[in-house]
């Protein structure tokens, strides 16, 4: 069906292009999940009116385009004198988004353990922080995995819009190409294609992982 | 640290321009979510089917939806059926990448919402002498729809938000190409980005609001 | 009538109805009793054609239910079935609840069929929750409504698959009031059952499944006080002691 004039090389600009989404997706995750753990056990601790500007601030982050969000966030830097890199300013905007969305996550797994499960732990003595890490912790990450694969694997997809910033991640190297060799259906393919074997299998973990926790509960 | 100067005035004079294209944006995402719908009902149905023929496809729609970034979507309905002859402008190429997109996630929440429903419900209506299809349309759909309504309005906002990638292709009429167009010749980034942040912001707020005051009247039991 | 003639029914390979032979004469209440997994309730579901059997016959009227000529669907308007959950739909109120079937299947008029819902949810002390949702009910009122559900077709014959196996034991008396009630007015009852008083006073005749077998059935005094089969003697002692 193709007869195609792509070479190896630019399979290896592909390639590189999906090194950086890689990189960017897990500065950001690191840098979310990080966030988003401190936001969410803050979140689950004080009262829903005491966490308001928490709430609100990281409902912002949901709310809006990330594309406006990192246009914004590059606007800022410069404006602010930073002379933050592009690939900083992706990293750090796709991490407080990434963050906004697992501060959800790390919230409703821990509120899904039950009151009376850490009312016991306290009951034998165990201190706040024990109770957190021995009790808390290893029941709600069941919760939480399932989701938070989904999560990591929503910032990989959506880490294609840091193109905007003028990086070369995996959807602009296709482009790249697209304009130069002239055939973009075969190579936006390739570039799907990788993707998809990025996300496809960690995909299909996640779920079976989900599938297998429900059952044994 | 600030040596710039906001000038939100000359902002401000815009926000008529940035509300022209906030329609555009409504009205793109109502529409991707209409088509959206409509299509993942058939896409939920046909991957309970037993044909490979009916099956697979409905499959590889899905996964791709799901698997690949939406704005990658988008690129391969403006760029990708270039190699075909087709040529799609700005908006049909956005309409058509949410489209996609919105049906494949929907249809995997639909799924979802079938396989919710006790399967002793629809026992219960054949056993009062209801037709499969009757009793899939009177006592399975409407409950359903219930359960598949809030994961549908999550996607309305995601629709929204997904409206904002046509900038990359040339679309100049949604909030997000308005935005940018302003931008390129004034060059206040800042102000003319946080104004459409606002009216993104709200635009969102205002869906979700009005899907669960919708909720309420719909669904009283 | 019911006639179960000689009825094998498996799911894989597991065997739950090895030759079963049984017939309801109109009229007739007979009680079916027996241990869990004894196959008494997958015989309701073939007899109103949900589950399709492996072998031998059930004729409701003479009409072969699993003839692949045989309409069901016109069939079930004559054969009511009350489950052990309740099945309400959730999304319509008690009223539309029990018009739906009428209306839909039968084609009445709205106004037909609320009279005879009312009328029916009246009957089972339920006209004052008419624009109710199930979901506000108990769960011997849902049940209830359920039976009333079943009646608003007009059935010539209803099953009840341990209509009050799902109940909490202060609501089981209100259901079993309303089958009561029923069997008084002549109606053909197939009762699956774990209330012995039930089946001892209100059924004509009482049948032990055992292991998919119809190890005994007799008319309801002479079953419980002279069982023949060993079988149901262990199990009519176990239950009293």
């Amino acid at each position: 069906m193709f007869e195609t004039s792509m070479t190896l090389s630019d399979l290896m600009f592909l390639a590189k292009g999906a090194g950086m989404t890689i990189a960017v997706t897990f500065f950001a995750v690191t840098g979310g999940t990080v966030m988003g753990l401190l936001f969410g056990v803050i979140r689950a601790q004080i009262s829903p009116w005491a966490a308001l500007p928490l709430t609100f601030v990281l409902d912002v982050f949901r709310s809006v385009p990330l594309l406006i969000q990192l246009v914004l966030a590059n606007a800022f830097q410069a404006i602010a004198g930073l002379n933050l890199p592009p690939f900083a300013t992706s990293c750090i905007i796709l991490a407080l988004y990434t963050s906004a969305y697992c501060t959800e996550i790390v919230r409703g797994a821990i509120d899904a353990v039950p009151m009376v499960t850490r009312r016991a732990a306290r009951s034998l003595g165990l201190s706040w922080g024990q109770d957190m890490t021995y009790v808390v912790f290893p029941m709600a990450l069941r919760v939480a995995l399932p989701s938070w694969i989904g999560l990591t694997l929503g910032v990989l997809k959506d880490s294609a819009l840091v193109l905007w910033l003028g990086l070369i991640e995996l959807l602009r190297s296709g482009q790249i190409l697209v304009t130069r060799l002239q055939e973009p259906m075969f190579i936006l393919l390739v570039v799907g294609l990788i993707y998809f074997l990025l996300s496809f299998p960690i995909a299909r973990f996640g779920s079976q992982l989900e599938k297998r926790w429900r059952e044994n509960d | 640290m600030f040596t710039y100067t906001f000038q939100w005035r000359q902002a401000w004079q815009k926000i008529p321009l940035l509300l022209d294209g906030a329609l555009v944006t409504l009205e793109i995402a109502l529409l991707s979510m209409a088509m959206g719908v409509a299509f993942a009902v058939i896409l939920a149905v046909a991957r309970n089917s037993k044909s490979r023929w009916i099956y697979a496809p409905a499959t590889v729609w899905v996964e791709v939806a799901r698997n690949t970034p939406a704005l990658f979507q988008i690129y391969m309905a403006h760029f990708g059926l270039g190699s075909f002859g087709i040529h799609l402008s700005p908006y049909i190429a956005l309409l058509a990448g949410i489209t996609f997109n919105n049906a494949g996630y929907l249809a995997e929440t639909f799924r979802g919402a079938l396989r919710a429903i006790p399967g002793t419900q629809l026992r219960a209506a054949r056993s009062l002498g209801m037709p499969q299809t009757q009793a899939f349309r009177l006592v399975i759909m409407p409950q359903m729809f219930r359960i598949a309504f809030l994961p549908t309005t999550n996607q309305m906002v995601w629709a929204i938000l997904m409206t904002s990638l046509g900038v990359t292709v040339g679309m100049n009429t949604d909030l997000a190409g308005v935005t940018q167009d302003i931008n390129v010749r004034s060059f206040r980034t800042f102000e003319i980005f946080a104004l459409a942040a606002v009216i993104y912001y709200l635009i969102a707020k205002a869906v979700t609001l009005g899907a669960r005051l919708l909720a309420r009247r719909m669904f009283r039991y | 009538m019911i006639e179960i003639k000689d009825v094998y029914k498996s799911f894989g390979t597991l065997e739950v109805l090895k030759g079963i032979n049984l017939t309801v004469e109109k009229g007739e209440v007979v009680s079916v009793i027996g241990g869990s997994g004894s196959g008494k309730s997958t015989l309701l579901t073939c007899i109103n054609g949900l589950e399709p059997i492996n072998s031998g016959s059930i004729l409701v009227d003479g009409v072969e239910v699993h003839a692949k000529t045989t309409d069901l669907n016109k069939l079930r308007r004559k054969i009511g079935i009350v489950f052990q959950q309740f099945n309400a739909f959730p999304h319509l109120t008690v009223l539309e609840n029990v018009t739906l079937a009428p209306r839909k299947v039968l084609g009445m008029s709205k106004p037909e069929a609320e009279a005879i819902a009312e009328k029916q949810l009246a009957h089972v002390g339920l006209g004052d929750k008419l624009a109710v949702y199930p979901g506000r009910l108990s769960g011997g009122q849902q049940q209830r409504m359920a039976i009333a559900r079943a009646l608003a077709m007009s059935p010539e014959y209803v099953l009840f698959d341990e209509v009050t196996s799902a109940l909490d034991p202060q609501l089981v008396g209100e259901v079993l009031d309303t089958l009561k009630l029923l069997a008084d007015d002549g109606m053909t009852m197939i009762c699956v059952t774990h209330e012995m008083t039930f089946a001892r006073d209100v059924s004509d005749r009482v049948a032990f499944f055992h292991k998919g077998i119809m190890a005994e059935i007799a008319p309801s005094k002479e079953f419980f006080n002279a069982p023949q089969h060993p079988e149901t003697q262990k199990f009519l002692s176990n239950i009293r002691s």
